[in-house]
């Protein structure tokens, strides 16, 4: 079977995507603060790729506060997670199929 | 797409689920120190109890509480007591304190919050078993149970290695296994509680971190 790469999920192409999904796939919930530092990378930026997930319906947000600060939670949806798991079965199969050739 | 592509994109996502739910930056050194530090404690220890017990310390603590001699009796007891105590608290602060700078400076060159989400998980469930089982050893210690002190002390750390090991190298669970082990043991052979004090919180600590140093330091 010849696996291609328009296989793999394009909402995974950028790599800050796929990291976000990484974080979430290994915790059950991730705050924007901590998703921030982890990934080193700005607020807007980080922003605009949950939004993108969350268009997705990869991701849900989770508004609360905590005192008089605004707590953001993300946490991957049932889609979400096999979507992730499923970029990650085609990469491997990729590496496998090139492996071959 | 290459290969050497598709496998750093895979070693780049096992890195960040690592980094996001594990503190990575335990420092192995610290390890190594804080087991030096118990052996130096556990050595000053074995001093004032074997080898000078403490007819020097009697003449400044009856200045000290000016008491009758049947009463001092009595509390010399308590006052060596509070003498070890200070050791052990001593050790404790100065293993504490290690460990929070080499792991400082380890979380900075691997690019991890000392303060940030997974330290504090790893800080949480480490000091509640540490904490519960202070305040009961110190709890038992105002009673009078002096025996209790060392296999509580390698327990109860036993068990705040294991709970937090979900949070940092997964070698820290054996670790804990093996201090609880080593508690349950010493609770059997009352009267070597210094011995096993110090295999548990010296020879441990410096093998483990010695393990940990070679596998993570660098």
């Amino acid at each position: 079977m010849k696996i291609s790469f328009d296989k793999l999920d394009k909402a995974f192409e950028n790599r800050v995507r796929l990291q976000i999904m990484s974080v979430l796939a290994a915790n059950e919930r991730y705050d924007f603060n901590s998703l921030k530092d982890l990934l080193n990378i700005t607020d807007g930026n980080l922003a605009s790729h949950l939004k993108a997930l969350e268009k997705e319906e990869y991701i849900v947000v989770h508004k609360s506060f905590l005192g008089r600060k605004p707590n953001t939670n993300y946490e991957a949806t049932a889609k979400g997670k096999q979507a992730f798991k499923d970029h990650l079965n085609t990469l491997e199969q990729l590496i496998k199929q090139q492996k071959l050739t | 797409m290459e290969e050497k592509d598709i496998q750093n994109e895979l070693a780049s996502i096992r890195s960040i689920m690592e980094r996001s739910s594990k503190f990575i930056s335990l420092s192995g050194l610290s390890g190594i120190l804080a087991g030096i530090y118990a052996l130096i404690g556990a050595s000053v220890a074995y001093y004032i109890l074997y080898i000078n017990p403490p007819s020097s310390l009697s003449g400044t603590t009856r200045r000290y509480f000016s008491i009758e001699r049947e009463a001092y009796l009595s509390l010399q007891k308590s006052d060596l007591v509070f003498l070890l105590l200070s050791i052990a608290i001593i050790v404790l602060l100065a293993s504490l304190i290690t460990g929070f700078i080499l792991s400082r400076r380890q979380a900075r060159r691997k690019g991890q919050a000392i303060w940030g989400k997974v330290s504090q998980a790893l800080f949480f469930h480490m000091a509640t078993p540490l904490v519960t089982g202070g305040l009961l050893i110190l709890i038992l210690l105002i009673r009078g149970h002096y025996g209790i002190v060392t296999p509580a002390t390698l327990i109860f750390y036993g068990l705040s290695l294991i709970s937090a090991s979900n949070f940092t190298f997964s070698d820290v669970k054996y670790l804990g296994i093996l201090e609880i082990i080593l508690g349950l043991i010493a609770a059997c052979l009352p009267g070597y509680g210094l011995l096993f004090w110090a295999i548990g919180f010296g020879v441990l600590h410096i093998i483990y971190g010695s393990m940990m140093y070679l596998k993570y330091d660098k």
